[in-house]
C-alpha cells in the first residue's frame, strides 16, 4: 500500500498545481451551475411577470361587426388597434402575437341567435405568444358565457341550468413539493458535477502521463501496476468528491438570492440535507472516477480521451431526460440502478419525503459495486504491455 | 552482472528482437549499438521487465524479469527512452517520487538528493519546476531519479540524444565513475564515438541479431579495418541508420 499512497500524494499535489485542473473539478462546477440555476430563475420570473401586466395589443378585422364585443375587450384593458391589411403576414413574421378577425356573418347569426364566428389567428408554436393567446381566448369565453346567461334569464331559465357542475381546486401540494424545478434540476447538476470534476483528473492522470512520456519510467519502479492505477484513481475521485461538496455548499449560498416565491418553491438546504445529498451522491462521484479512467486509460492519446469524454457526459444526463419527459414515482427495484437511484433519492430528500434506510442502502451499494468493477477493470487493465507503448 | 540468451521478441509480424544473447559485467560499460530500429529499445525493455520476451532467458544478478520483476526492478537503475518529468513539480520532488516509490526513508531520501545533486552539478535547478528545463537538465533529473535508490545494474537508453558537447562530457564522466565503483551499466546507442569513447564491451546489434561483440580492439581486429567506423559499417553489412 505505499506505493499507492506515494502516487495519491504525489498527484494531488501535482493536480492541485494546476490551474486547469482547479478550473474545471473545483470552480466550473460549484461556480457556474448555481449561478446558472439562479439567473434562470430570475429570468424565467422577470419574464413571466412583464408578460401578465402588459397590456395587450390586440389588432381587430371586422370590429364595426360586434361593437358590444369590442366595447367589453376595452373594458378588460385590451387596447384595440385598427384593421391591418396582411393579419397572417403580420402573425407570421411575428410582429404581433395574435390578430382577431371578426367575421362579416357575425351580425346575422348574432340576431339569430346562432354562434357567431371569431378567428383567432395565431401561432401557438411560437412560446412568447402563448400567454396572449390564452388571454384573449378567455376573454372570448367570458364574454360568451356572460352573453349566455343573459339570454337565458331572459327566456325565463335559470343560467344554472347550463353549468351541471362546479369545479373546485383542492390543492394538496406542500410549498416544497411544488419544488419541482429544483427537483429535476438539483440531481442533474449534481450528476454532471460528478462526472465534470473526475473528467480533467481521470484525462491528466492517465492519458495525460502516457503523452508526456512519463509513464514508462514510472511503471519501472517496484510496485505493483494495481496500486499504481488505484492512487491515481483515489485522487480522481477525492477531486470529484470535492467538486460535489463545494457545488452544494455553493447552492445553500445562493439559494437565499432567488426570486422570492418562484414558482411557490421553498427551498432551503439545511446542513443535514446537504450530509444526505452528499451521502446519496458519493458513490456516483467513484463509479464516475473509475468510467471515466478506464476509458482516458484505454484511450491511445489525450486526443482520443477528450473525445471519448464528450460522449460520457451523456450518461448523467439520460435520468434526468427520462424524468423531465416522464416523471415516476420510485419504487424499491429503481433503486438498483446507479444514477437513475440518485436522481430519484435527491428529489425525495429535497421534498422532504421520508425515505427507507434500505433504499440508500441499495443505491449505494448497487453504484458501489459497479463502480468497483469498473476500478478493478482498469487496475487490470494496466499490467497489459501495450498500454504504455500505444501512441508513443 | 547480466546475462542474456537467445532472446526473441516479435510484434505481429515484425522480429523486433530475433536470437540476441550477450554479457555485461560488473565495472564495466557494455554498449548496444545498432541502426535506429535494431531492437535496442526492446531489448531493454525486456531486461527491465516491461515486455516479456517470447523465447529466450535473461538473468540480472541471478533473477529473472519475468518472474522476479519486483525484485529487479528494486536492483535496477533505470533512464529508458521516453525522460518525460513531472513539469509542476521541482526537480527534487521529481527525484523525491521515486525515491518514495522505491520505499526509502524520508532521510535518506534527502541525504541520498543531495549527494546526487553535488556529481550531477544540479545545484542551480533542483528547487525549480521542471518546465522549460533544458535538455541538459532533464537528462541529469532523469539520471537522478533512476539512480536514487542506488542500483547496482544501471541501464540506459540512448542517454546522451539531444545533449550539447558540455553536458555529453559530464555525462560521460558520470558514467565511467559509476562503472568504476563497481556498477555494471548497459546503454543503448547509435552514435559511434559514444560507444569508442566509453564502452569496455560492445554488442552491435542489426535487424534484431547480434552482429559483433568485443572490445573495440577485438571488432578491429575481426573486421580487418582501420577505423571503427569502417568495422561497424562492414559488420553490420551497411551504412543505412548509424550517426557518426
Amino acid at each position: 500500500m505505499r506505493g499507492l499512497t506515494t502516487v495519491f500524494n504525489k498527484e494531488v499535489r501535482e493536480n492541485i498545481r494546476d490551474r486547469r485542473a482547479l478550473f474545471n473539478s473545483l470552480l466550473l462546477g460549484p461556480l457556474l451551475f448555481p449561478l446558472l440555476f439562479v439567473g434562470m430563475m430570475w429570468f424565467l420570473e422577470s419574464a413571466e411577470k412583464e408578460r401578465a401586466e402588459k397590456t395587450l395589443d390586440l389588432p381587430v378585422i371586422g370590429a364595426q361587426y360586434a361593437p358590444s364585443l369590442i366595447r367589453f375587450l376595452e373594458q378588460q384593458g385590451t387596447v384595440i388597434q385598427p384593421e391591418p391589411d396582411d393579419p397572417e403576414e403580420l402573425v407570421r413574421s411575428q410582429e404581433v402575437p395574435v390578430v382577431l378577425r371578426i367575421l362579416p356573418e357575425y351580425p346575422e347569426k348574432w340576431s339569430e341567435g346562432l354562434p357567431a364566428p371569431v378567428e383567432v389567428i395565431s401561432d401557438p408554436s411560437r412560446q412568447e405568444s402563448n400567454a396572449p393567446i390564452r388571454k384573449i381566448k378567455a376573454l372570448l369565453y367570458g364574454y360568451g358565457q356572460q352573453i349566455g346567461s343573459l339570454r337565458l334569464q331572459l327566456r325565463g331559465v335559470a343560467p344554472q341550468l347550463a353549468s351541471p357542475i362546479m369545479i373546485r381546486d383542492v390543492d394538496l401540494s406542500t410549498p416544497k413539493s411544488r419544488a419541482i424545478l429544483a427537483v429535476i434540476f438539483l440531481p442533474y447538476v449534481l450528476m454532471i458535477t460528478a462526472f465534470t470534476g473526475a473528467t480533467h483528473l481521470a484525462m491528466d492522470t492517465t492519458a495525460g502521463e502516457k503523452e508526456r512520456k512519463s509513464l514508462e519510467p514510472l511503471l519501472i519502479n517496484p510496485v505493483p501496476r494495481w496500486q499504481i492505477m488505484t492512487g491515481k484513481m483515489l485522487t480522481t475521485m477525492v477531486f470529484a468528491m470535492a467538486s460535489l461538496a463545494l457545488t452544494l455548499v455553493s447552492f445553500r449560498i445562493v439559494l437565499p438570492y432567488m426570486p422570492v416565491g418562484a414558482f411557490g418553491m421553498d427551498l432551503t438546504l439545511g446542513l443535514a440535507t446537504l450530509l444526505k445529498i452528499l451521502l446519496v451522491i458519493s458513490p456516483v462521484a467513484i463509479l464516475a472516477a473509475a468510467l471515466l479512467t478506464l476509458l482516458a486509460a484505454f484511450a491511445k492519446s489525450y486526443r482520443e480521451a477528450q473525445s471519448y469524454m464528450g460522449l460520457v457526459i451523456l450518461i448523467p444526463m439520460i435520468p434526468s431526460l427520462i424524468f423531465m419527459a416522464n416523471p415516476i414515482k420510485a419504487e424499491s427495484w429503481m433503486m438498483n440502478i446507479p444514477l437513475f437511484s440518485q436522481n430519484l433519492l435527491i428529489g425525495e430528500i429535497i421534498r422532504d419525503e421520508s425515505v427507507a434506510l434500505g433504499w440508500y442502502g441499495m443505491s449505494i451499494a448497487s453504484t458501489l459495486v459497479i463502480g468497483l468493477i469498473l476500478a478493478a477493470m482498469a487496475a487490470t487493465l494496466y499490467n497489459r504491455p501495450k498500454l504504455i507503448f500505444s501512441g508513443s | 552482472m547480466i546475462a542474456v540468451t537467445n532472446l526473441f521478441k516479435s510484434f505481429g509480424q515484425v522480429k523486433a528482437v530475433n536470437g540476441v544473447s550477450f554479457e555485461a559485467r560488473d565495472g564495466e560499460i557494455t554498449g548496444l549499438l545498432g541502426p535506429n530500429g535494431a531492437g535496442k529499445t526492446t531489448t531493454l525493455r525486456m531486461l527491465y521487465s516491461l515486455l516479456p520476451p517470447d523465447r529466450g532467458e535473461i538473468r540480472i544478478d541471478g533473477l529473472d524479469p519475468t518472474r522476479d520483476a519486483m525484485e529487479i526492478k528494486r536492483t535496477l537503475g533505470v533512464v529508458p527512452d521516453s525522460r518525460g518529468l513531472y513539469s509542476r513539480l521541482t526537480a527534487r520532488e521529481n527525484i523525491k517520487y521515486y525515491g518514495e516509490l522505491h520505499g526509502m526513508s524520508k532521510k535518506a531520501i534527502r541525504e541520498r538528493i543531495e549527494t546526487l545533486t553535488q556529481t550531477l552539478d544540479m545545484g542551480d535547478f533542483i528547487d525549480r519546476r521542471t518546465e522549460g528545463f533544458s535538455q541538459g537538465q532533464r537528462v541529469k533529473v532523469a539520471i537522478a531519479r533512476a539512480m536514487v535508490h542506488k542500483p547496482q545494474t544501471v541501464l540506459m537508453d540512448e542517454p546522451s540524444n539531444g545533449l550539447d558537447v558540455m553536458s555529453t562530457r559530464a555525462l560521460r564522466d558520470y558514467i565511467r565513475n559509476l562503472s568504476a565503483e563497481g556498477h555494471s551499466v548497459v546503454l543503448s546507442t547509435h552514435i559511434m564515438q559514444e560507444v569508442a569513447a566509453l564502452c569496455d564491451h560492445i554488442v552491435i546489434i542489426a535487424k534484431g541479431e547480434v552482429a559483433a561483440d568485443g572490445t573495440a580492439q577485438e571488432l578491429l581486429e575481426r573486421s580487418g579495418c582501420d577505423s571503427l567506423e569502417d568495422a561497424f559499417v562492414q559488420l553490420i553489412g551497411s551504412e543505412e541508420g548509424l550517426l557518426a
